[in-house]
């Protein structure tokens, strides 16, 4: 017995170093003092972190992609909010086709959307610009926040807003005063998970924008360059880092809004 | 009673109304840069185009092309291998992770490793996808740590610009997409099943083969079916990774849409991609379905 979960615990271990192989190399490597990146180091420097602040395209690209990424969370969470809303409280007809349609992003290869949008932008004559992409991120940020949301709605207990209803509030003002407040920890976690999925996103962005690359966008072109990438090292450094803190604060509000409706943690996501 | 019924219906007739309402807006958004979008794809692999110019009448020259040119062909086969040897691979792997979680690590401890298991799933896709590149590479992490160990005495090149690195990358990247939906079919099962079987004679493994397994393929199967579906479009690992010999069709579609101007092309193969995939979705869940019965 013992020995079964030891074995089974070595083994999750080792998992976890494969897991996180990738993202301990990227500080290892954004503080080396070497243009190459390889073993073994040589020294310490702070750099690379330095020169990211002298180039004037990648504040352009971050800029781009904050607007993008805060306009995506809050346009996919009032989406999410309805869908889930919906979901959780009512049976309506066709409700497996329509939500199936809505969830369909989960699973369809992102190429798919991003070449079909583009070709139905340009056939519209829309020409390609943030929005575009803003466009094309709310469609795959909409199914995350709906399963965020939709545990938030579940764990709601019905008989708070018949008792709001019984005491004389409407529909819109038990919305407002009973159920807004017991799912917005799953609203703000929804709003970190799609800003965080926009601001990884590539494919889409690749397709979709024009002259101003989202943040992904510009890695991608730098990868190409040798030279730059210690400076791409040094900034995925501190993207990994940044969306350790917001999963951490998601995952905050996540489990408290659980503990505020009074269900059972089953932990994930998704 | 009759006033009663009528009101019932009524009632019902309200939930359905309201509900209908609230999703319009996600609905609609959908239906508009999904579903309008994806129809046009289907329409667009059934037409030509000459440089900028698309030619609207009916044809399936398209899909001759695409399903007899030596070249898509191979590239076709070498996704669908790819995607399918990642699934396999991704949730062998992702099985006794899941495992681990839901019957071995005390329950307030659970959502801890579920969140440490996510968060590399949330760092930069690309530059994960780069640095297997720098991990795999000839002057890599790997060769270097084995060759400082003494088991190999020159780099291993197998590893990097082919195939084995565009699967252990995907591997690597889809890997809480298998183990979140093992984890929450795990987590379902009765544990006094189990007690139940070891009371009536069996031993630990035949247990985890007729109880555990069969009550976790809902969660295997879906774990298979995400991971499998989306794989065979990634574009940004087979470019960065693959090499000549490891490219997929993704970048193929890419290259007709924005290099070669050819969207009917490019769309005739994300069609055929997905045909393919859905039909072998499909297939694998009826195969579950008659020989498992494993019920969604």
């Amino acid at each position: 017995m013992r020995k079964r979960i030891s074995g089974l615990g070595i083994y999750a271990v080792a998992y976890l170093v494969f897991l996180y192989l990738p993202v301990v190399l990227l500080p290892l490597f954004a503080f080396n003092d070497a243009t190459i990146i390889a073993f073994p180091l040589s020294g310490f420097t702070t750099a690379w972190f330095g020169q990211l602040l002298e180039i004037e395209a990648l504040h352009a690209a971050v800029v781009n992609s904050l607007w993008i990424g805060v306009t995506t969370a809050v346009l996919s969470t009032i989406l999410g909010i309805c869908a889930a809303r919906a979901s959780a409280r009512f049976e309506f007809p066709a409700k497996r086709g329509i939500m199936g349609l809505i969830m369909l992003p989960l699973v369809l290869p992102e190429i798919i959307v991003a070449v079909s949008l583009l070709v139905v932008l340009l056939g519209i004559g829309i020409e390609l610009s943030s929005w575009t992409v803003i466009l094309g991120h709310v469609l795959i940020c909409t199914p995350f926040s709906i399963a965020i949301l939709n545990s938030a709605f579940l764990a709601l207990d019905r008989s708070l807003e018949e008792a709001a209803y019984d005491l004389g509030e409407t529909r819109w003002s038990t919305f407002r005063l009973i159920t807004l407040p017991l799912v917005m920890p799953g609203i703000i976690s929804s709003l970190l998970i799609s800003f965080t999925i926009s601001l990884d996103e590539f494919i889409i962005a690749f397709f979709l924008s024009a002259a101003e690359p989202t943040l992904p966008v510009y890695i991608w072109g730098q990868l190409r360059f040798p030279t730059k990438i210690p400076a791409i090292m040094a900034l995925g450094t501190i993207l990994v880092a940044l969306s350790i803190l917001l999963l951490a604060i998601a995952e905050y509000f996540r489990r408290r809004g659980i503990a505020r409706t009074g269900g059972k943690d089953t932990g994930g996501f998704l | 009673m009759e006033t009663l019924a009528a009101r019932f219906r009524r009632w019902r007739r309200g939930e359905a109304a309201a509900g209908l309402s609230l999703v319009s807006p996600t609905l609609l958004y959908a239906l508009l840069l999904l579903a309008a979008p994806l129809a046009t794809i289907v329409a667009f692999s059934f037409w030509t185009q000459d440089y900028l110019t698309i030619d609207r009448s009916f044809t399936l020259a398209n899909y001759k092309e695409a399903w007899s040119d030596p070249l898509y062909r191979e590239l076709m086969t070498r996704s669908v291998a790819i995607s399918a040897t990642v699934t396999l691979v991704t949730v062998v792997l992702a099985f006794p992770i899941a495992y681990f979680v839901s019957f071995h690590v005390a329950p307030e401890k659970k959502s801890r490793w579920i969140f440490l298991i996510t968060i590399p799933f949330w760092t930069s896709y690309l530059l994960r996808v780069f640095l297997w590149k720098v991990i795999l590479g000839y002057n890599g992490v790997l060769n270097s740590g084995l060759i400082g160990l003494g088991l190999i005495d020159e780099p291993l090149t197998f590893i990097l610009y082919n195939v084995n690195a565009v699967v252990i990358t995907l591997a690597h990247a889809w890997a809480p997409f298998a183990i979140l939906p093992i984890f929450v079919a795990l987590e379902k099962i009765d544990r006094s099943l189990l007690e139940a079987a070891q009371d009536l004679g069996e031993n630990r493994v035949t247990t985890f083969l007729r109880v555990t397994l069969p009550l976790a393929m809902p969660g295997v199967v879906a774990a298979t079916l995400i991971v499998f579906i989306p794989t065979i479009g990634d574009y940004v690992t087979p470019r960065l990774v693959g090499g000549p010999d490891g490219l997929m069709i993704a970048n193929m579609i890419q290259v007709q849409f924005m290099r070669l101007n050819n969207a009917p092309l490019g769309a005739t193969l994300a069609i055929s991609a997905m045909f393919i995939v859905g039909a072998i979705s499909l297939l694998f869940l009826w195969l579950n379905r008659r020989f498992l019965k494993v019920r969604q």
